[in-house]
Parts: C-alpha cells; sequence; structure tokens
C-alpha cells in the first residue's frame, strides 16, 4: 500500500522544495550578474564580490557578528544545557512551570518585544550599549533554542544508563560529564550551531540592544536593502548563505558520524 | 525520580538555580520594566522616559514613582486608529499566512512521510536548512522577483501571460507571501514529526475495516496529526503577528503590521513609553495563544 | 468466567470431535492459496504455499519469527499482493481486490486502536464504512461489547483500558463487521502468561458462538495446539506440515517439526532391517538396537532419525525386564523439577544425553532418582517416530 512513490507525493515534494529554494537560487544566480541591474542579465562576473574586500564597514560588521555569535553561542550551550538538565533530570520542584515557561515563550515571542525588553533593561541598569549588550541578549534568546534540542535527546535516551553508572559509585556529576554528556553531546553540538546560526541571522533584537561602534552584518546589509536589491547585496548574501551552508553540512555530517558511535550502546 | 531529587547537592541546585536567575533577569525584569514604563510619561530628557526606580529618596521615593504612573500611554494607544488597526491588521494577516501555511505545509510533510525511508534524512535536512539561512536574506530574494521590473514580472511578460507589470511588491499580498515562505519549515517539521511517528498499523485497521485510502486520510491520518497542526500554526501565527522585517521590506506604506508600528514609535518618534504600552497589549493579545504553546511544548517535551 | 473457562474446553473438545471437513472430500474451501510466493527483492518470505482452509474452522499458522507466516496472512487481509499464485475466499479470486473491500477482518498485534476515538466508535468505525443506519450500529456495538465482556466502557478512550481491555475491544471492532474470516496476527503476545491462558480459551469460546473462521498466527506452540482444529507448521517460506495438534505432535513429518512442537529427543541411526509394520535401527550412539513402528517407506541401509519424545520413556533403577532393544543405560547429569513432572537429563555411555520425563504422581518419592545415579531407560516400539527427512 506505501510502496513507491505516487504522483502526488513527487508532486507535492517538488512544489514544495521548488518554492523553498527557487528564491535563494535566483539570488545566488544574480549575484554573478555583470550588470548593475539586477533584473537584466547582463553576463557571468565575479565582479560585485571583489568590491567586497573594499568595503570596510562590511567587514567590519561581518567581525563584530562572528564575536558576538561565537560568544553567545557558547554561553547559550552551557546554560541551555543545565536548563534541559533540570527539567529533564531533577524532577519536580517549586516554581518548574514558571521556569519551564520562561523557557519555552521566547521561542515563540515576537523579536520585537524581546528586543525591546531588553533594551529597557540595558538602559535601567546603566549599561553602556555595544558588542557586551548584543552578546547578551543574543545568550538571553537561543539558550531557549539550545534547552529545547538538548532535551529532546536527554528524554529520548535510556535512564538505566545514568542509573547504572550511579550504581557502580559514580557521583552524580561524574555520572553527567562520562556517561550523560557524550550521549547527549550531538545534540549539544547541534544546539550550539542553531545558537550561533540565529545569532549571525538576528537583526530585530540586535538593532534594539547595540549601540555605537558594535554594527551587525545583518543590520548592515537591512540599512542597504532597504534602499532596493543591488548586486553587492546579493554577493554579500551569497557569501553569507554558502558560509552558513558550510558550517551545517560539515557539522551534520560530523553529527553523523558521532550519533552512529554514540547510540550503538544505547540501542543495543 | 523520586531517588535524584531527593539528593540535593550544591551541583544540583546549580544546575537549575544559573538558568533560572538568568531567564528571570534577562527575560522576566526585562517585561516587568516594560509594564512600568508603559505606565510612566515622556519627558524629553535623555533617557527618554521617567522615572526608572529611584530608591535613593527610600520609601517616600518609592510611593512616588508609583504615584506617578498612569495609563495616559494606553489611552493613546487605544483611541489611535492607527494601532488599532495596526493590530487588527497583523492578527487578520498573520492567521491568513498560518492558513496558507497549513495547505501548503501538510502536503509537503505528508509527502514526506511517504517518501523511502532513505530519503527522509535528507528530505528533513532540505527543510531545516533555509531554516538556517539567515531570514533576512530569504525575505531579501523575494524583493528581486517581485519588484515591478522583477524576475516575475519579466517572466510573466515574457511567457506573455501578462502585458503591463504587475504590482506585487509593496502590497499585504507580498506580505503574506513572504511570512509563508520564511515561515515554511516551523509549519512542516511539526507536522512532519506528527505524521511521521504515527503507526502505520492504523492506517491497515481502516482499510481492514473497509476504509478507502482517502476516507482513512481523513478519519485517521488528520485528527491523529492535530497535535501536530496546532503546534505548526502557534509557532507561525504568533511570531507573525509580531512580524517587522517582512512588512517593512515587501509591504507598502499601507501595510500596517504592528510590529513595524512598534519600530517606527521606537527609532522615529523615540517615545519609549508608547512604544511600551504597543508591546504590552501585543503580548496580552498573544498571551492566550503563547500560554497554549508553552504548554504544548511542556507536554511533548516531559511527557514519558 | 475462570470457572467457565475451566469446563469449557471439554465440552468444545467433544463438540470438536466430529469437525473435521479437511478429510471430507465434498467440502469446498473457504480459503484457498493456491501456489502462493511473495518475494521483496532478493528475499522469499513465503514459497509456493498451497493450503486449503475450511468453513468454521480454528486454524492456526505457527512457526518462528520470519518464517512467512504473518506475510501469508497480510495477503489474505489484502494488505500485500502475492508475486505468484492466486488466494481465495468463498470461490472468489483476491487479487487486486484492496484490503478495503474483503469481507474478512484483522486483529492486529498491537490491536491498532484508533487512540482519538472510543471505545464505542472504534468498534462502530468498521459499520460506519458501510454506511450501516445508526440504530443497527448502536445495537451492534452493544452486542460485540457484551460479547467481550465489555459493557459499559462505551465511552472510555483505549489509553483510558488495561492491556487485556484493549485486547478484547479490538476483537470485537475485528468481528462487528461479521466477517468470513476472523484474522489474528499473534492476538495474545502483548499479554502476561495467566491472562494469555485464560484468553486462549476465551477465544475458543467465542469462536463455538460466532461460528466465524478464525485464521491465526502465533509463534507460540502450545498457544497453537490450545486453541486450534488444524495448524499449519511453516519453516522458510514454505509449509512443513498440516494437521490436527495430536496429529502433529504424535506424527510430526520432519526433524523440524518435530523439534518445533513440544519437546523431543532425536536420534540419529541407520536402518538394519524391516518386517511389516515396524524397522530395527542401530545407531553409534546407543548400546541397544532400536526398534520402531513405522509404515513409511525405508529400506535397510538408509539414515534415519528416531525422535522420541520425553514423557514417552521410562527411567527406571532397575533393569525392566529382559528386553533387548529399545533399553539403554546412562548417568542421571540434571534433574528439572518442573512440580508436576520432572525431567531428567541422562547421559549414555556414548555422551549423548536423552531427556526423560517422569510424572511426580506422589508427593514425596520414597527411593528417589537423584544426580549420578545409574539408570535405565527404556521404550516401547509404538514410542519413537522414524523420521527419513
Amino acid at each position: 500500500m506505501r510502496k513507491g512513490l505516487g504522483p502526488f507525493t513527487i508532486t507535492a515534494l517538488v512544489a514544495g522544495f521548488a518554492f523553498l529554494y527557487l528564491p535563494i537560487l535566483l539570488l545566488i544566480v544574480y549575484s554573478f550578474n555583470d550588470s548593475r541591474l539586477v533584473t537584466v542579465w547582463g553576463g557571468f562576473s565575479t565582479r560585485w564580490y571583489g568590491s567586497l574586500w573594499q568595503n570596510q564597514a562590511l567587514l567590519d560588521a561581518a567581525w563584530v557578528t562572528l564575536r558576538v555569535a561565537f560568544v553567545s553561542a557558547t554561553l547559550a550551550t552551557i546554560l541551555g544545557t543545565m536548563a534541559a538538565v533540570a527539567l529533564t533530570r531533577l524532577g519536580r520542584f517549586r516554581s518548574r512551570t514558571l521556569f519551564a515557561g520562561m523557557l519555552y515563550a521566547p521561542l515563540v515571542m515576537p523579536e520585537v518585544i524581546t528586543g525591546l525588553s531588553l533594551l529597557l533593561l540595558f538602559v535601567a541598569i546603566d549599561l553602556n550599549r555595544g558588542y557586551w549588550t548584543v552578546m547578551l541578549a543574543h545568550t538571553s534568546f537561543t539558550m531557549c533554542f539550545v534547552a529545547v534540542v538538548v532535551q529532546s535527546r536527554l528524554i529520548g535516551f535510556d535512564r538505566s544508563l545514568e542509573e547504572a553508572a550511579q550504581d557502580l559509585g559514580a557521583t552524580p556529576l561524574r555520572t553527567f560529564f562520562s556517561v550523560t554528556l557524550p550521549l547527549i553531546a550531538p545534540a549539544v553540538a547541534a544546539g550550539w550551531m542553531l545558537a550561533f546560526t540565529l545569532s549571525l541571522d538576528d537583526l530585530v533584537i540586535a538593532s534594539f540592544t547595540t549601540g555605537p561602534g558594535a554594527t551587525t552584518l545583518p543590520m548592515r546589509i537591512y540599512s542597504q536593502v532597504r534602499l532596493g536589491v543591488t548586486p553587492e547585496i546579493n554577493a554579500v548574501c551569497t557569501l553569507f548563505i554558502g558560509f552558513v551552508t558550510l558550517i551545517v553540512m560539515a557539522s551534520s555530517l560530523a553529527m553523523k558520524r558521532q550519533m552512529i558511535v554514540a547510540e550503538q550502546p544505547v540501542r543495543g | 525520580m523520586s531517588v535524584h531529587s531527593a539528593r540535593s547537592g550544591t551541583g544540583r541546585k546549580l544546575v537549575l538555580l544559573v538558568p533560572y536567575l538568568w531567564l528571570t533577569f534577562f527575560f522576566l525584569i526585562p517585561f516587568l520594566i516594560v509594564l512600568k514604563i508603559s505606565l510612566s510619561d515622556d519627558v524629553t530628557a535623555q533617557p527618554p522616559y521617567v522615572p526608572v526606580l529611584d530608591f535613593s529618596r527610600g520609601f517616600e521615593g518609592v510611593r512616588g514613582t508609583i504615584a506617578a504612573l498612569d495609563f495616559e500611554n494606553y489611552r493613546l494607544v487605544l483611541g489611535d486608529s492607527l494601532y488599532l488597526d495596526s493590530y487588527l491588521q497583523s492578527l487578520l494577516i498573520a492567521a491568513v499566512s498560518t492558513f496558507i501555511l497549513l495547505l501548503i505545509g501538510y502536503p509537503v510533510a505528508y509527502a514526506m512521510t511517504r517518501a523511502p525511508l532513505g530519503w527522509r534524512p535528507i528530505l528533513l535536512m532540505l527543510v531545516i536548512l533555509p531554516f538556517w539561512t539567515s531570514f533576512l536574506i530569504r525575505v531579501y530574494a523575494w524583493m528581486g522577483i517581485l519588484a515591478r521590473d522583477g524576475l516575475l514580472n519579466q517572466a510573466l511578460i515574457g511567457l506573455r501571460v501578462i502585458d503591463e507589470p504587475l504590482e506585487i511588491l509593496a502590497t499585504n499580498g507580498a506580505v503574506i507571501l513572504g511570512i509563508v515562505y520564511s515561515y515554511l519549515p516551523f509549519m512542516v517539521l511539526p507536522l512532519y514529526a506528527a505524521l511521521e511517528k504515527q503507526d502505520h498499523s492504523l492506517l491497515e485497521a481502516a482499510a481492514d475495516l473497509g476504509s478507502p485510502p482517502w476516507k482513512s486520510f481523513w478519519q485517521v491520518t488528520v485528527p491523529l496529526s492535530k497535535p501536530g497542526i496546532v503546534a505548526g500554526c502557534l509557532l507561525c501565527f504568533i511570531p507573525a503577528v509580531g512580524e517587522f522585517v517582512i512588512p517593512d521590506l515587501l509591504g507598502g506604506s499601507d501595510t500596517l503590521m504592528i510590529g513595524k508600528t512598534l519600530w517606527t514609535e521606537f527609532s522615529s518618534n523615540r517615545s519609549w513609553t508608547v512604544s511600551s504600552a504597543i508591546a504590552v497589549l501585543l503580548l496580552m493579545v498573544l498571551m492566550i495563544p503563547i500560554l497554549f504553546y508553552q504548554r504544548i511544548q511542556a507536554r511533548n517535551l516531559e511527557a514519558r | 468466567m475462570d470457572v467457565q473457562a475451566g469446563k469449557q474446553p471439554k465440552m468444545l473438545a467433544t463438540a470438536r470431535r466430529e469437525f473435521a471437513p479437511w478429510k471430507d472430500k465434498a467440502a469446498s474451501p473457504l480459503i484457498r492459496f493456491e501456489r502462493v510466493s511473495k518475494r521483496y527483492g532478493g528475499v522469499t518470505a513465503v514459497d509456493g504455499v498451497s493450503l486449503d482452509i475450511y468453513p468454521g474452522e480454528f486454524f492456526a499458522l505457527l512457526g518462528p519469527s520470519g518464517c512467512g507466516k504473518t506475510t501469508l496472512m497480510r495477503m489474505l487481509a489484502g494488505f500485500e499482493e502475492p508475486s505468484e499464485g492466486r488466494v481465495w475466499l468463498a470461490g472468489r479470486d483476491l487479487a487486486g481486490v484492496p484490503p478495503y473491500r474483503r469481507p474478512v477482518n484483522m486483529m492486529f498485534q498491537s490491536y491498532a486502536l484508533f487512540p482519538h476515538m472510543t471505545v464505542f466508535d472504534n468498534v462502530a468505525f468498521g459499520l460506519k464504512q458501510d454506511g450501516a443506519p445508526k440504530g443497527e450500529i448502536a445495537s451492534t456495538v452493544a452486542e460485540m461489547l457484551k460479547l467481550v465482556n465489555l459493557t459499559g466502557y462505551e465511552r472510555r478512550k483505549p489509553d483510558q483500558l488495561s492491556g487485556g481491555q484493549r485486547q478484547r475491544v479490538a476483537l470485537a471492532r475485528s468481528l462487528a463487521k461479521r466477517p468470513k474470516v476472523l484474522l489474528l496476527d499473534e492476538p495474545l503476545a502483548a499479554l502476561d502468561k495467566k491472562l494469555r491462558g485464560q484468553t486462549q480459551f476465551e477465544l475458543m469460546d467465542l469462536q463455538a458462538k460466532v461460528g466465524t473462521t478464525f485464521l491465526i498466527v502465533t509463534h507460540d506452540q502450545e498457544e497453537a495446539m490450545t486453541v486450534a482444529d488444524r495448524i499449519a507448521v511453516m519453516d522458510h517460506g514454505r509449509i512443513a506440515q498440516v494437521d490436527t495438534p495430536a496429529d502433529l505432535y504424535e506424527k510430526p513429518a520432519t526433524r523440524y517439526v518435530a523439534e518445533f512442537v513440544g519437546d523431543v529427543n532425536l536420534i540419529e541411526a541407520k536402518v538394519v532391517s524391516r518386517d511389516a509394520n515396524s524397522v530395527l535401527m542401530q545407531s553409534e550412539a546407543m548400546s541397544a538396537p532400536l526398534r520402531a513402528i513405522c509404515e513409511g517407506d525405508v529400506s535397510p541401509g538408509q539414515q534415519v532419525a528416531l525422535a522420541l519424545r520425553p514423557e514417552k520413556i521410562r527411567v527406571t533403577l532397575r533393569k525392566p525386564g529382559e528386553a533387548l532393544e529399545n533399553c539403554v543405560r546412562g548417568t542421571v547429569s540434571d534433574i528439572a523439577y518442573l512440580g508436576d513432572l520432572s525431567i531428567y537429563h541422562v547421559r549414555l555411555e556414548s555422551g549423548l544425553i536423552l531427556k526423560a520425563a517422569r510424572p511426580n504422581i506422589t508427593r514425596f518419592t520414597e527411593q528417589p532418582i537423584t544426580w549420578e545415579d545409574k539408570v535405565y531407560l527404556s521404550w516401547a516400539p509404538e514410542a519413537g517416530v522414524v523420521l527419513v527427512k
């Protein structure tokens, strides 16, 4: 009954994925357009990529973005993993509902609200806005995504492995580092990746919480995009997409290998 | 469970306490500040609101602070049709987009679960991948397609479907298209998760009892995927209501969405108090779906 | 229920003694598998199976996992199409008939109860597909729930039921449409041992009441022997033997069947001579010649196996009579005390270990046989079965 690909399945898949990928592909193709008029094909050229290296403001923004993303993703991974462990391994504790609520709400919270509220916090505590405030803001909203990713892995694996470790005399802390962490490592890595790219992508929260001298790449792109489509922006976007795709592909390959190794004892 | 919670090492407390305090400080307290500022008055001095929290004058100061709070900003927001229209239009655009997302997302997710087993990880990867690539860039990609001299109009004129270019960019239709495009992975993933774990023997049982495939789809598959449908719709609807980038880049001057209005209020008019009032009202509108979503998320991740 | 279950099997046993349509040349089968094969890629799951099942039979497909029994059943239900051969139901070729148009219903191993529907809606599901009127649906559902002792559970959802109750809802659901054949795919696998034993009798009782043809798939030989009129033992996609439980046990056709159904000692031997109704054999592992009743076609010099059930071997401390045949000496190496009987593992001088069962008739035997005792094992010529294949 279920075998084979029906015409419906094929149509839905092809149409769905064409819709998802065609716009991005067009953007990439037109970044190699020689013509300054974005919609007229003037032959193949990489000249817009060349001109990017002269754009110091753009390079500065990229550097800020990378630093913010790296630090905030690392912090978010630590905090998010702790939160996931607390929710899955500590049983019932008081105000658990509030904790879970604070953890899940940012997943759907409109960015303008998160951004505005964090800005007002930074103003209220009189923190100079810039690199550090963006980093703190990104840590706060990406840690929730990490927590969800890690949590779904934690509930999926065999609890008796941890019990066996404790039965054999390992303290809870040792159990975590020698049994739990290696087993959830793929999820922790995926969580870091997610936090990293979310931070790279973010425009709204960064715009609210940033200050002078800490303009991120999305903010830079946005300010030019508002003026219209240009081949330079297409080139920046293509590089950006290429960069993220490369990391995602590489890490998913690495994770796949690790997952196979890590999952064998779980399944056995 | 009881064994675990009975032991209360400092390490265990720390695991909970650190993220708890972080979230309280960077999530809960900021909201309370927003709430308080929404009740304060604008003054021309920097920072553009007063007062923050003035403990320097002791109890009198706190009382003075509370006494200074009022609902003036809310009266302003609720009394101005610009804001009200923004709320209504946001809800409408988000609802229509969510409905279209469901119509497109369900067949895609369903087709994914029917694809050969070996393909599925790749298909899943293909759905997730756009989600990793920048939101801003994906919206920007549509600007080049939908513009008056954009690729879509060129293609349609080239194919002689139309003579005059269509005005698509800077309309609400473009905003809906942008939302559908950007949020599609959010719709497909929960649907796929719900459909994928469905026990195939249930469909066999339905067929065995005399139900043809299309009937089984409505009687078994769809009702059982309800958790996925609800999760997908909430995951799209809630952020879409507060969307800022999409209406700003793809919408026209008459596109009033509350996220954009809030942004304008904040950056152009520099009125932080009114922005805060807008944010509080937006949160109140979204409170029920957000609480609903939290409950589903908690159930998904903590049951079993 | 318990009292009933205790009485029921005897009544059924007498009622069934005369029921043997497979011996009746004039009877026409309800289900006919005609040289049916099923291949997945290079793997042959079912290999040229021909099988007739008669109306009113309780028929079991027995075999280890992967032997093709479930595939055979699923071809009858319509979830798989045969690669070769035909499946007939009541004189109609089922080729190309989708599952939802076949007058057979299946009880799934997982029960496959719709989790979003109540017990009532689950049982009513099949009737609704046929567009039966509301009143009729309600009365049939009530009748079915009464049949499985679940009256009063209509409003419950499957997750509010115990394993045994779910099993009965699944049974009621598959019976509600009054199918020509009820297919049961490992129906009791999810129940614990005690409940399983009780449910086996309930199933037989139910089948006697409704008179529907039941086809059960199981890997549990005890279950198959308890419930079924006839059993087909399957091995690697082929049918090894089709017979009544008693004949299967007492007259296994192959070594595979002898070993799969019940416990058995298999002794490799060579035929020395044969007379009108018995054969004399010699085995390297046995110190005495072996004699067994055999009507089959064997000739001197042929390599055969003698199948001996443990309970047909006597264990004695003293030599039983002066017989030279079917009597060997050995040492008790292991004893398994099972309550009703004890199984002795006796090592012969050749090193071969034979299993012999001894019922524990008295509470404490005066002269118990214990470890390292030298004992004699003996059996009648009627006890063993000569297996050629």
